[in-house]
């Protein structure tokens, strides 16, 4: 398959990334470069094999849900680049 | 014996016929990375001066109290910097204790420092680390591997006579391997992986370095083991893995799979496990060479599986929650692009953009869907091969450590340096890599061996048998060649 320009902006964006020109060209020809290789797993005898989305065979591993207290908020916090009143800043959404 | 060449389990005999002090083999060990850390450049964070103060408080209690450690720095430190050797994480100090650290801890281990790697996991080179290049202690104009290359260079320069890394697709055994030490990488889910920051969740695990195996499998000891914080964690009850540390491997089947030995492995590296393979033989294991054709697929696979789940794990680096936010954004779509753009490194965001494109509709079906298959395919082939042998061997990395530079600029070569470790991490397996020998460059060519799921008491006999009877560490010692 072969990798358009436009379909690394569109990939950059879902990605919530923003390129310079030169890594659009760059990154273009790395991901066309990987996905030739890549392409090797639609020769693989994989007909009525189930995908494996784990390594272990465990699903549903339920717990009680209880509220449990995280007591270093400050610590937590600190890492924010902007914070008020324990709470996360981000700037104004709405007009 | 220098005291920083001794492993624990002989650093624990000194302490108990108290011929050392915790304060003296601490004080060797800072004495040694002040020495080393020039030429080595393992470290991130040092934290030998808390250590020292610890030391001198800390009293023996027969077992690790007071024993140094490194940790790879995409470990969860509480009120210590957690980088990942990213720009993105270049402030942030954790405010909690991975359950590895909470383990370490609670034997009273000190904490030396936190160790370089490449960014986020990502390289097998530790050269995609944002602050430093960790340089091979056998020879300085050479990559230790990666990405838990401080961790391998730290231990094989005796700056921490142990270490934990992570592995997600080679990345504590092809370091381990290029440095000449032991690295285990255990079965997925007998670790926790709480506070671990997430690469690729389904094949994330965390593992140990230390100079010998039976010092690796007194670590795996203290690590191992199920953790309700991650459910993905097994119970597999209390085990005491030095009681598989046994030198007889009579009868042990070994099983051979040709693919590993053929195109693209290099020739001293190939002959190297055929020697130690002719030594198993001698010791009375049954050697069977078998077809296991699945290296490239897997490879392929890995690049898929481990892509898709990174640019997921790495979308909640937003500028908003962890420390680093573009000073060129005012909205709140520029502080996420913008951050994004400018704290992630290029190899990060080539993952990244691999990722979303094999999760993006219309190539779903194409990459992902079908690599979940190739999945099935690999432990099927595993699963087939384990009814027959009790391990497998293959070379831990198709050569030995490479130039620093060489590889830095072609991805796609990069990728391929992974070829003989992705397998383990997609079918789930424990890998152990030991020394079995040097090139003619005097430089360390590593062996894996690869067990069941939960095995790790088979890898950990025939790691520890061969090297009890070839002695590497005898023999050969890291030159810190310029």
């Amino acid at each position: 398959m072969k990798v358009s320009r436009e379909e690394i902006l569109h990939i950059a964006n879902l990605a919530q990334l923003e390129l310079e020109e030169q890594e659009i060209e760059k990154y273009q020809s790395n991901l066309q470069d990987i996905l030739d290789f890549a392409n090797i797993v639609n020769n693989a005898p994989v007909e009525n094999l189930d995908i494996t989305i784990g390594a272990n065979e465990m699903k549903n591993v339920f717990r009680k849900d209880e509220v449990k207290i995280f007591k270093n908020i400050d610590g937590l916090l600190k890492n924010a680049p902007e914070q008020e009143q324990h709470m996360f800043k981000i700037p104004k959404v709405l007009n | 014996m220098e005291i920083t060449e001794l492993t624990v389990h002989e650093l624990k005999e000194k302490l108990k016929n108290k011929e050392l002090t915790i304060e003296k083999i601490n004080k060797a060990y800072i004495d040694r990375i002040n020495e080393k850390e020039e030429d080595v450049q393992a470290f991130i964070t040092k934290l030998t001066e808390q250590g020292l103060e610890s030391a001198k408080k800390q009293e023996w209690n027969g077992e690790l109290a007071g024993i140094p450690i490194g940790i790879k720095d995409n470990i969860c430190t509480n009120g210590i910097k957690t980088t990942c050797a990213s720009k993105m994480l270049e402030n942030f100090v954790s405010p909690y204790d991975a359950t590895v650290i909470e383990k370490i801890n609670s034997q009273g281990m000190i904490n030396l420092g936190k160790l370089n790697m490449d960014e986020f996991a990502m390289g097998g080179s530790t050269e995609y680390s944002y602050f430093k290049k960790t340089k091979n202690p056998w020879d300085l104009s050479r990559v230790p591997g990666g990405s838990s290359g401080g961790s391998a260079a730290a231990v094989a320069a005796n700056m921490v006579p142990w270490a934990l890394g992570t592995d997600t697709g080679g990345s504590i055994r092809q370091p381990a391997s290029f440095c000449g030490v032991v690295g285990l990488k255990p079965t997925y889910g007998l670790v926790s992986r709480f506070g671990v920051v997430a690469f690729a969740s389904s094949l994330d695990q965390v593992g140990t370095f230390t100079k010998d195996v039976e010092d690796c499998a007194i670590l795996l000891n203290v690590i191992a083991g199920k953790d309700e914080k991650d459910t993905t964690s097994v119970d597999v009850g209390n085990k005491d893995y030095t009681k598989a540390l046994q030198k007889d491997v009579k009868g042990l089947k070994i099983g051979v799979p040709k693919e590993f030995y053929g195109e693209g492995i290099n020739l001293e590296v190939k002959e190297s496990l055929e020697k130690a393979i002719e030594k198993y033989k001698e010791m009375g294991a049954e050697i069977e060479e078998f077809s296991l054709d699945i290296a490239k697929y897997a490879l392929a696979t890995y690049y898929i599986i481990a892509c898709a789940e990174a640019s997921s794990n790495l979308g909640r680096f937003d500028g908003i929650r962890y420390t680093y936010r573009s000073k060129n954004a005012k909205t709140l779509k520029e502080i996420y692009k913008k951050s994004r753009s400018e704290g992630f490194g290029a190899e990060v965001k080539r993952r990244i953009i691999l990722g979303t494109y094999v999760l993006s509709s219309g190539y779903y079906d194409a990459y992902y869907k079908k690599a979940q298959q190739v999945r099935t395919l690999v432990m099927n082939q595993f699963n087939k091969a384990f009814e027959k042998y009790d391990v497998i061997i293959t070379p831990t990395s198709p050569t030995v450590a490479f130039k620093i530079g060489e590889k830095s600029n072609n991805p796609m070569e990069m990728y391929l340096a992974d070829i003989c470790t992705v397998s383990v991490n997609i079918a789930g397996l424990p890998g152990i890599s030991i020394p079995c020998g040097v090139d003619s460059q005097g430089l360390p060519v590593g062996m894996q061996i690869i067990g069941n799921r939960f095995e790790e008491e088979k890898i950990l006999k025939a790691a520890y048998a061969y090297e009890q009877e070839t002695k590497f560490r005898e023999k050969y010692k890291p030159q810190f060649r310029e």
